[in-house]
């Protein structure tokens, strides 16, 4: 997938704790992209990384009102920039 | 008679409403058209009886989800008269998209926006008048949980019930439109009707999170708490068990016995020993099951296991499972039972089927009571705390190693995408009902399966009728006598095979069945015990005990729980493979070191 990028992109996951940034593309197969959809995570939303699990695990993202967990893994398969 | 289907997403608080519309008279059953059984309550609306059912909750009606295929075959084959559709009004933004995707299905609709009381909090304003307007759909606020709005709300449901749904059609899929179509509409629906602040304010969800989700206090806290948990449910559950113990021994010894006095002797034994006991043994787990799913009312509808999932995850998504089954194999230390019933909280089946496998290895208080007796008969007193501890070590090590060893056969079928709900606290009611409709499952479900069970042990171990009871000339000991070039390797005398046969029924009777084998009790038994076994074998038949099938009731929840004869038998073979292995390992290896 080709999206017009203003800014330089990166990967939710190296989001730091307390960081705001904008939903640029998501890059997963069907079931994951379906569901990421309905938990609100669609392109130009805002999200942010609320905190980190120790030793590489979960992250706690918040978009909108909804706090989600993510394993690192799906948090890869999310481009963002940070205004 | 008209039915009513709840729809929604998950943690909008749909089965809340569902618990204020029907009480305590929901039932399970079957459905065309799915496979899994659903809540459904009769109630009276408008004058005229009306069907209501509680549709698994559902993120997207495309999923690729087991859910999500159960609603779209449900509506398929159960066109109901109205869809009752449950938003979080808090998620407003993000869960019009369902009720956009339901839409296009010309279902007749009304729309809740439950946790109205939470949106108002938040400084969310939702303005119905428009957005009915704008969507052509009558749309209420609503508190399911404190009946804010409840009364407009069935008012609306019972006009609504006038008009018929007209059908739907074969592939519900084809009947969607594409997801940027959605995306324009929610836009539109939105820009006027609602109204989110920028910011939220900093409540009381966030502080708590950073105490209990601290990177290093968070996990002492979770240990804390389920060590709490688990003490609660020791603390109140075994004199509750013990109370109805005791009143099916009165009842037996006040009623029963007398009834059947007049039968043959045989007769008698097999209705009060095998029927009735069978009973007894039901009823035993009934205060367990209740106490067990008030606690996890509380755990789960507080939001605290998504918070547990959060931190236990790292450990268990390298063992094929989540945070969540940790939480059930901790509450497995309780009782079997209710912590496989627990596992319904993961809805993917096969995370959900791996963790029904490890579940039943965690050392329950059943099989406590026969190792604190067989540890007090041969350890000293300063090795039995060791050789008990050693005891749970084995249990971890068993669940850690069946995990490992087969989540390649139960590939997640779900995404790992949890919310996290703001912590709430569940009322009274909820916590209450949660228990009754559980305790109602159980019992419908596992009920003749144990007795059935109990039955078999019982004549197998009085069966021929010349035999003495349990001795080696009955069918046990004869089964026994056949196992033993299996057993003697492992240490296990052949009396002690015959307490694992009825240690299948459950563990809080094998030291009862010692007795009777041994024809000895109490202090006697110790003895005995002691002076035919060494360490080795005790230590042995101990691990045999805790690794083989747990209890009956355990088996009958594998099955009711997996709806799956098939993987019920595959749990049964392969805790027997282990135990044995595990048993014969320790057994032959003790043995070589010269003890």
């Amino acid at each position: 997938m080709k999206t017009v990028q203003p800014h330089p992109t990166e990967k939710l996951s190296s989001l730091h704790p307390g960081e705001i940034a904008i939903i640029v593309s998501i890059h997963a197969e069907e079931p994951l992209h379906q569901r990421l959809l309905a938990m609100g995570f669609r392109t130009g939303k805002k999200i942010e990384l609320i905190r980190r699990a120790r030793f590489s695990g979960p992250l706690q993202v918040r978009i909108g009102t909804t706090d989600i967990l993510l394993r690192k893994a799906e948090a890869e398969k999310i481009s963002v920039h940070r205004p | 008679m008209k039915k009513i289907a709840l729809l929604g997403m998950p943690n909008t608080g749909k089965s809340t409403l569902f618990n204020r519309m029907t009480g305590a008279a929901a039932r399970v059953g079957n459905w065309p058209g799915i496979t899994v059984e659903l809540l459904s309550g009769k109630i009276l609306l408008g004058g005229d009886m009306a069907e209501i059912i509680d549709l698994p909750g559902i993120y997207d009606l495309h999923g690729f989800s087991d859910d999500e295929q159960v609603v779209r075959h449900f509506l398929r084959d159960n066109v109901p008269d109205l869809a009752l559709v449950v938003l979080n009004a808090t998620q407003i933004e993000r869960q019009l998209s369902l009720l956009l995707q339901l839409k296009q299905l010309n279902l007749n609709m009304v729309v809740l926006l439950n946790m109205a009381d939470e949106a108002k909090k938040y400084g969310i304003t939702v303005d119905t008048r428009l957005m009915t307007e704008a969507l052509g759909i009558p749309i209420f606020l609503l508190s399911a949980k404190y009946g804010t709005g409840y009364n407009e709300a069935m008012q609306a449901a019972t006009r609504a019930l006038r008009y018929t749904t007209p059908g739907l059609a074969e592939n519900l899929r084809d009947q969607l439109r594409q997801d940027v179509q959605i995306e324009t509409e929610m836009a539109r629906v939105l820009q006027h009707s609602v109204q989110v602040p920028a910011r939220l304010p900093d409540n009381l969800t966030n502080q708590l999170d950073r105490l209990m989700l601290h990177p290093w206090l968070g996990l002492p806290i979770f240990f804390g708490i389920m060590y709490l948990l688990f003490q609660a449910i020791f603390f109140f559950g075994q004199p509750l068990q013990t109370g109805v113990n005791g009143l099916f021994g009165w009842l037996r010894e006040a009623a029963i016995v007398p009834l059947v006095a007049f039968l043959p002797a045989m007769l008698q034994g097999l209705l009060l020993d095998g029927v009735y006991n069978g009973v007894a043994t039901v009823a035993a787990f009934v205060p367990l099951i209740v106490l067990f799913f008030l606690f996890m009312a509380i755990v789960e509808d507080t939001g605290y296991l998504s918070r547990a999932a959060f931190l236990m995850d790292v450990l268990m998504a390298k063992m094929g499972l989540d945070g969540r089954s940790f939480v059930m194999l901790l509450m497995g230390f309780g009782c079997n039972v209710p912590a496989l019933m627990g596992t319904r909280v993961m809805r993917s089946r096969p995370l959900r089927l791996l963790s029904m496998l490890v579940v039943p290895f965690s050392l329950c208080s059943a099989r406590l009571q026969v190792f604190v007796f067989i540890t007090a008969a041969l350890f000293s007193p300063e090795a039995a705390p060791l050789v008990l501890f050693s005891l749970y070590l084995f249990s971890f090590a068993s669940a850690i190693l069946t995990a490992l060893l087969f989540k390649r056969y139960f590939p997640n079928s779900e995404p790992f995408l949890l919310e996290l709900p703001p912590y709430r606290f569940p009322t009274l009611r909820q916590m209450v009902l949660r228990g009754w409709h559980e305790v109602q499952h159980f019992l419908r479900r596992a009920t003749k399966f144990i007795v059935a069970g109990v039955v078999l042990v019982w004549l197998l171990t009085h069966l021929p009728p010349s035999a003495a009871p349990a001795s080696a000339d009955t069918l046990a000991g004869m089964i026994g006598a056949w196992l033993h070039p299996l057993f003697e390797p492992v240490g296990i005398t052949s009396e002690l095979t015959i307490a694992l046969i009825f240690g299948f029924v459950a563990k809080e009777i094998v030291i009862g069945s010692l007795a009777v084998i041994y024809g000895l009790g109490g202090e006697a038994l110790s003895g005995a015990l002691a002076q035919q076994l060494d360490w080795v074998q005790a230590y042995s038949f101990m691990l045999f005990t805790l690794i083989y099938t747990p209890c009956l009731s355990t088996v009958a929840t594998l099955r009711s729980e997996s709806k799956n004869a098939g993987f019920m038998l595959f749990t049964i073979a392969w805790s027997l493979a282990l135990a044995w292995v595990t048993s014969l390992v320790f057994y032959q290896t003790a043995r070589m070191l010269g003890y």
